[in-house]
C-alpha cells in the first residue's frame, strides 16, 4: 500500500509535505530529533450480567502527539484536533524543550516496506454488533450450564481498531492498522449456602471474529471460568514460607514479565536504577532458562508490525541459557547509550510519551515431561493459573498471585488451596529453576501491562517449570 | 472561564435534546475537558516537559428499559451526530433490564456553595517555577543522606479540568476542578543493597502544597531506611499499617461495600448490613462534601448530590455505597456514589472515604508491640473480595521491643479481610488526606508473615 492510500492521508488529507513541515516546526528551537504519532482509535464493548446484556458502547478518540528530543530532554505536546493550526501549535509547545537555532536542516520522509502480522480483513470493530453480542450470550449460557453450583456469570467483550501513523525527523514514515479483541468470563460458584468462589478466564488477540467461532469459543472460556470457581469450592488454607513451586504452562509466564522483563527495560538500566543494571553477560538464571521477548508472533495480543515509534518489532533474546543478553530499547535510550533499537518503544495513546516495554515475553521449552516434573516434587505447590503481578525494579522484589493452585504431596497434585501470592527477587528467583518442561504454551491473550500510568496489551508464555525455592504467602 | 464551563453544560443539554429527538426516551450526557502539564527533573536537569489539553463527550441513552452508550473526542456537529446515532443503535442489542433508568427526579440535585475544588493559582504558574519546584524536591532528597546515590527524578504536575453533565429529567450542572502535585523518587545504595521510595504532596491549589524540601527529605529517609532489608522467618505477629498502606485497606473495604459486588453476591460483606463486621475501633465514612478535598464534588456522575454516608460505625456495617442502579437492585436508595467514565453505565465511586482517627499517636502504638511488622509498602493484587482471602507482598520495618528495629523485604502478609477487620486492635491519630481515601495508622493483632 502506498502512503497516499493509507488511513490518515485518505481520511484527513494529510500529505508527506505537511508532516515534514510539522517536524521542521518541532525542531525549530534546536531539537535533535522529533516525531509525530497520529492515532485514530475506535472501540466497542458489550457486557452481560445476570443474563441481561446491560451495557453496550462504542466510541472514537483521535489525536496527535508531538515529541522533541534534545540531549536527554524530551518535550511533548498533543492535540485532539488534527487541524494544521493545532498540530503546529503542539509542535511549537514541544519545541520549547530545546533552546537555540534549528540544527536539523532537511527532513525527507520515506514510507518503508511493510509486513503484516495481523492480516485481518474485517476487524471485529467493523462487524455487525449482532454477531458480537452473541459471544457474551453464549459465554453466559455456557458458564451457567457448566455445573448447578454456578449461580452467577458475567461476560464482557471488547474490541478496538487503532489506526496509527508515525513520522520521524530521521525520515521514517510508517503506518499501521492494529485490530484487537478480547472476551472475558467470570463465574461464581456456591455450595449449600457456603462462601462463594470466583473463577475467571479470557482471551483474544489481533484476530478477526472467526477466532471465537473456530479457535477459542465463548464456551471454552466459560468452561474454564466455571471449572476454576468449582475447584476453589474445595480450597484449603495455602501454605506459608519457602517451598518448591511448579508453574503450569501459559499464563504463569507472568513470572518472567515481573521477575525479569520490567527490570530489563532500557530506561531503568540507562539510569542505573534497576536490580539488573550493569549485569549484561552475568548469570541471572539457571542454564535451563532462555527468555525471549518477541513482538513478531502472528495475531498475538502483544505483537506489533512497528512499535509506537515507527520501528519494526523484533525477536529479542533477554536471557540465553541463564546469561543476561540484552535490554529492551526505545528511541531515547538507544540514542543516549548507542544501543541498537529493539522495537520496544510503546505508548498507551497519542497523549503519552513512549518508553521501553515488553511485547510477548516467554521462556523456551526444555526437555522435561511435565508429569515427570510433578512426580519429582515430594512437597510443594502447583500453580496453573494466576491473577496479576507487580515488581519493584530497584530492589528486584516481585510478586504474582495464584488464582488457582494446588498442593503437591508425594509427587501428586492433591488439594486446591486458597488464593495466594508468591514473592521472589528478580535476579535470584530464576537461578532456582531446576526443570523446564517440553510444553511451552503462550497465554490466551488477556495481558495488560501497566508502567508509570500507561497500560499496553502484552502476552506471556512459559512451559511447565520447577522452581526449587520460592516464598509462598499463605497462612498455614 | 466560568462562562466557558457554562457553555459545556449548555452543550451537554443540547446533546440530550438531540438524543431525545432521535428516539431516546431518556438520555444523559457528560462532557469533560482538561489541561495537563508535567515537568520531570532528574539529577537536577529537566528530563521531560509535557503540556496539552483535550476534551470529549459521552452519551448514555435509554429506549424504554434498553440502554446504549457512545463517546467521542470529536465535538464537531458531525462528530456529535455520529455519537447520538451510535448510542441509539446500541440500544437495539442490549436486553430489557427492569432496573435500568435515570435517577428519580427527587434524587437529582447539586450542593450549593463553593466546595473549594478550583484554585485559580494553578492557572498562572510559570514553567520555570514548576521546574524549580521539582528540582528543589529532588535536590533536597539527593542532599539528605550520602547513601542517596541516584534518583528516578522528581515531577511537578498540574491539571485543570471542567466537567459538565445533563440529563433528560431536567438536571444540568457543571464544575471546574484543579489539582497539583509534587513527588520525588530517590534511590539509596549501600553495598549490594539498592532501594527506592517516594514521597509527595498534593493539593487543589499551588498554595496548598507542602514545602518541596520536606518532600525530598522524607522521600530520602524512606528510601534509606529500607537499605539492607532482611527476609524474616515465617511467623504470626501483630501487623502495623502506616497511613500509606492503611489506605490500601480502604480500597479493599470500598470494593467490598460497592453496590455492584453486593447485589451480585461477590463480596464477603454481602448480606451483612446491620451486622458487626469489624472491631468496634473501626468507623469508616464516605463524605463527598468536604470543601477542598480530592473526593469532593457537588453532584455525582448521575446528577445526584453527594453526601456524608457512614459506612461502618464502631464495627457495625451501616451502609453500602450505591448508585441508582445498584440501589434499585437492592431495594435501597442511591447514596450519591455514581461514577462513570464517558462510555457505559455508571459504576460506583467513592467521595472522600476515610477511617475515623483513633486516640493513640503512632509512636505509642509501636511502643506497645514486642515483636511485630510495620508495613510501609504493599505490592501485588492478592486480595479476593469474594472470599476475603488476603495475601500480598510487603516491605517495612521489624518492630522489636517497641521500636522500629531493622528493614524487612521479600515477605508476604496473609490472612482474611474478615479477620483483619475484626482484629483491628488500635487506630492512630495521624489521619491526613493525600487523596480521596485516607486512613491513620492501624494495628491488626495477628497476621501470617511469610518468609524463610
Amino acid at each position: 500500500m502506498q502512503f497516499s492510500e493509507s488511513f490518515f492521508p485518505h481520511r484527513f488529507g494529510i500529505a508527506t509535505r505537511d508532516l515534514e513541515n510539522y517536524l521542521a516546526e518541532a525542531l525549530s528551537q534546536g531539537g535533535a530529533y522529533a516525531d509525530l504519532y497520529f492515532e485514530y482509535l475506535s472501540t466497542s464493548s458489550i457486557s452481560i450480567d445476570e443474563s441481561i446484556v446491560k451495557s453496550a458502547s462504542q466510541g472514537v478518540s483521535l489525536g496527535v502527539g508531538v515529541r522533541v528530543i534534545a540531549g536527554e530532554r524530551t518535550g511533548y505536546a498533543y492535540s485532539d484536533d488534527l487541524s494544521p493550526e493545532k498540530i503546529r501549535k503542539a509542535a511549537r509547545v514541544a519545541a520549547h524543550i530545546a533552546k537555540g537555532p534549528a540544527t536539523v536542516e532537511k527532513i525527507s520522509l520515506n514510507g518503508s516496506g511493510r509486513r503484516n502480522l495481523y492480516p485481518v480483513l474485517t476487524a471485529p470493530t467493523e462487524t455487525a454488533f449482532s454477531d458480537r453480542v452473541e459471544l457474551v450470550k453464549r459465554a453466559d449460557r455456557a458458564a451457567r450450564a457448566y455445573d448447578s453450583r454456578i449461580f452467577q456469570a458475567q461476560a464482557s467483550y471488547a474490541d478496538n481498531l487503532r489506526q496509527v501513523l508515525v513520522a520521524t525527523s530521521e525520515g521514517v514514515l510508517s503506518w499501521d492498522r492494529q485490530p484487537m479483541t478480547r472476551l472475558n468470563v467470570a463465574a461464581l460458584a456456591r455450595e449449600n449456602g457456603g462462601t462463594p468462589q470466583r473463577g475467571h478466564a479470557g482471551g483474544g488477540g489481533r484476530v478477526d471474529l472467526s477466532f471465537f467461532l473456530n479457535e477459542k469459543t465463548p464456551e471454552h472460556f466459560a468452561a474454564q471460568a466455571a471449572r476454576e470457581a468449582i475447584v476453589m469450592l474445595e480450597a484449603v488454607d495455602a501454605p506459608a514460607g519457602e517451598m518448591t513451586v511448579v508453574l503450569g504452562p501459559g499464563w504463569p509466564g507472568i513470572l518472567l514479565h515481573e521477575a525479569v522483563g520490567h527490570g530489563l527495560e532500557a530506561d531503568f538500566n540507562r539510569k542505573g536504577v534497576s536490580a539488573f543494571s550493569g549485569r549484561i553477560g552475568q548469570q541471572v538464571a539457571s542454564p535451563l532458562c532462555t527468555v525471549i521477548d518477541d513482538g513478531t508472533i502472528a495475531n498475538r495480543r502483544g505483537s506489533l508490525n512497528v512499535d509506537d515509534e515507527g520501528h519494526p518489532t523484533g525477536r529479542n533474546v533477554l536471557i540465553e541459557n541463564g546469561i543476561l543478553r540484552g535490554y529492551l530499547q526505545d528511541k531515547l535510550s538507544s540514542r543516549l547509550t548507542g544501543a541498537t533499537e529493539t522495537g520496544s518503544g510503546r505508548r498507551e495513546s497519542y497523549a503519552h510519551i513512549p518508553m521501553p516495554r515488553m511485547t510477548n515475553t516467554f521462556m523456551l521449552a526444555g526437555e522435561s515431561d511435565p508429569e515427570e516434573i510433578i512426580r519429582s516434587v515430594p512437597k510443594g505447590l502447583y500453580c496453573p493459573d494466576f491473577g496479576g503481578g507487580q515488581v519493584d525494579i530497584t530492589s528486584g522484589n516481585f510478586v504474582f498471585s495464584a488464582a488457582e493452585s494446588y498442593l503437591i504431596e508425594g509427587g501428586r497434585v492433591t488439594r486446591p488451596v486458597r488464593n495466594v501470592t508468591l514473592i521472589g527477587n528478580g535476579p535470584e528467583a530464576l537461578k532456582y529453576v531446576s526443570m523446564v518442561g517440553n510444553d511451552l504454551r503462550l497465554d490466551e491473550g488477556i495481558g495488560v501491562c501497566g508502567k508509570e500510568g500507561q497500560s499496553v496489551p502484552v502476552g506471556v508464555g512459559i512451559p511447565t517449570i520447577k522452581i526449587d525455592r520460592m516464598t509462598v504467602g499463605g497462612t498455614a | 472561564m466560568s462562562d466557558y464551563a457554562d457553555s459545556y453544560v449548555g452543550m451537554a443539554a443540547g446533546i440530550v435534546d438531540q438524543a431525545l429527538a432521535a428516539g431516546a426516551t431518556d438520555a444523559e450526557c457528560t462532557i469533560s475537558e482538561g489541561e495537563e502539564f508535567s515537568a520531570n527533573v532528574r539529577l537536577r536537569e529537566v528530563e521531560t516537559l509535557k503540556e496539552a489539553g483535550s476534551r470529549a463527550a459521552g452519551l448514555r441513552i435509554l429506549r424504554g428499559r434498553h440502554t446504549g452508550s457512545a463517546y467521542t473526542s470529536d465535538l464537531s456537529v458531525e462528530g456529535i451526530r455520529h455519537m447520538v446515532r451510535s448510542a441509539i443503535e446500541l440500544a437495539e442489542i442490549t436486553t430489557e433490564d427492569p432496573h435500568a433508568g435515570l435517577p428519580d427526579a427527587a434524587d437529582l440535585g447539586s450542593i450549593p456553595g463553593d466546595l473549594g475544588m478550583y484554585c485559580g493559582d494553578v492557572e498562572d504558574l510559570a514553567t520555570d517555577l514548576k521546574i524549580d519546584m521539582a528540582r528543589r524536591a529532588e535536590d533536597a532528597a539527593l542532599r539528605a543522606d550520602p547513601r542517596i546515590t541516584n534518583s528516578e527524578g522528581a515531577s511537578f504536575d498540574t491539571h485543570l479540568g471542567q466537567h459538565a453533565f445533563a440529563n433528560s429529567r431536567g438536571f444540568a450542572g457543571g464544575y471546574r476542578a484543579s489539582y497539583c502535585s509534587l513527588s520525588t523518587v530517590p534511590v539509596a545504595r549501600e553495598g549490594e543493597s539498592m532501594e527506592r521510595d517516594y514521597w509527595f504532596t498534593t493539593a487543589r491549589g499551588f498554595a496548598g502544597l507542602e514545602n518541596p524540601e520536606d518532600v525530598g527529605r522524607i522521600a530520602a529517609q524512606r528510601a534509606v531506611r529500607r537499605l539492607g532489608a532482611r527476609k524474616m522467618e515465617t511467623q504470626k505477629v501483630p501487623v502495623v499499617f502506616e497511613p500509606r498502606t492503611a489506605r490500601s485497606l480502604l480500597d479493599n473495604i470500598f470494593d467490598a461495600v460497592h453496590g455492584g459486588a453486593i447485589y451480585r453476591n461477590e463480596s464477603f460483606l454481602a448480606g451483612t448490613l446491620g451486622e458487626r463486621v469489624a472491631s468496634e475501633k473501626l468507623t469508616v465514612i464516605d463524605d463527598g462534601t468536604i470543601p477542598g478535598l480530592f473526593g469532593t464534588s457537588p453532584f455525582d456522575d448521575e446528577g445526584v448530590p453527594t453526601r456524608r454516608t457512614v459506612v461502618i460505625e464502631n464495627g457495625v456495617l451501616k451502609s453500602y455505597l450505591l448508585n441508582t442502579y445498584t440501589a434499585r437492585k437492592l431495594g435501597l436508595r442511591t447514596t450519591g456514589n455514581a461514577s462513570r467514565g464517558l462510555a457505559g453505565n455508571a459504576g460506583v465511586g467513592n467521595g472522600n472515604l476515610y477511617i475515623q482517627k483513633g486516640g493513640d499517636p503512632p509512636e505509642r502504638l509501636i511502643a506497645g508491640i514486642r515483636e511485630g511488622f510495620y508495613v510501609t509498602e504493599l505490592i501485588g493484587f492478592g486480595v479476593n473480595i469474594v472470599t476475603g482471602d488476603y495475601s500480598r507482598g510487603a516491605v517495612g520495618l521489624w518492630i522489636r521491643n517497641g521500636e522500629l528495629a531493622f528493614p524487612v523485604a521479600e515477605v508476604t502478609i496473609a490472612g482474611t479481610l474478615q479477620a483483619m477487620l475484626m482484629n483491628l486492635e488500635a487506630v492512630g491519630t495521624d489521619l491526613e488526606f493525600r487523596g480521596s481515601m485516607a486512613a491513620p495508622t492501624l494495628v491488626v493483632s495477628e497476621m501470617t508473615v511469610g518468609g524463610r
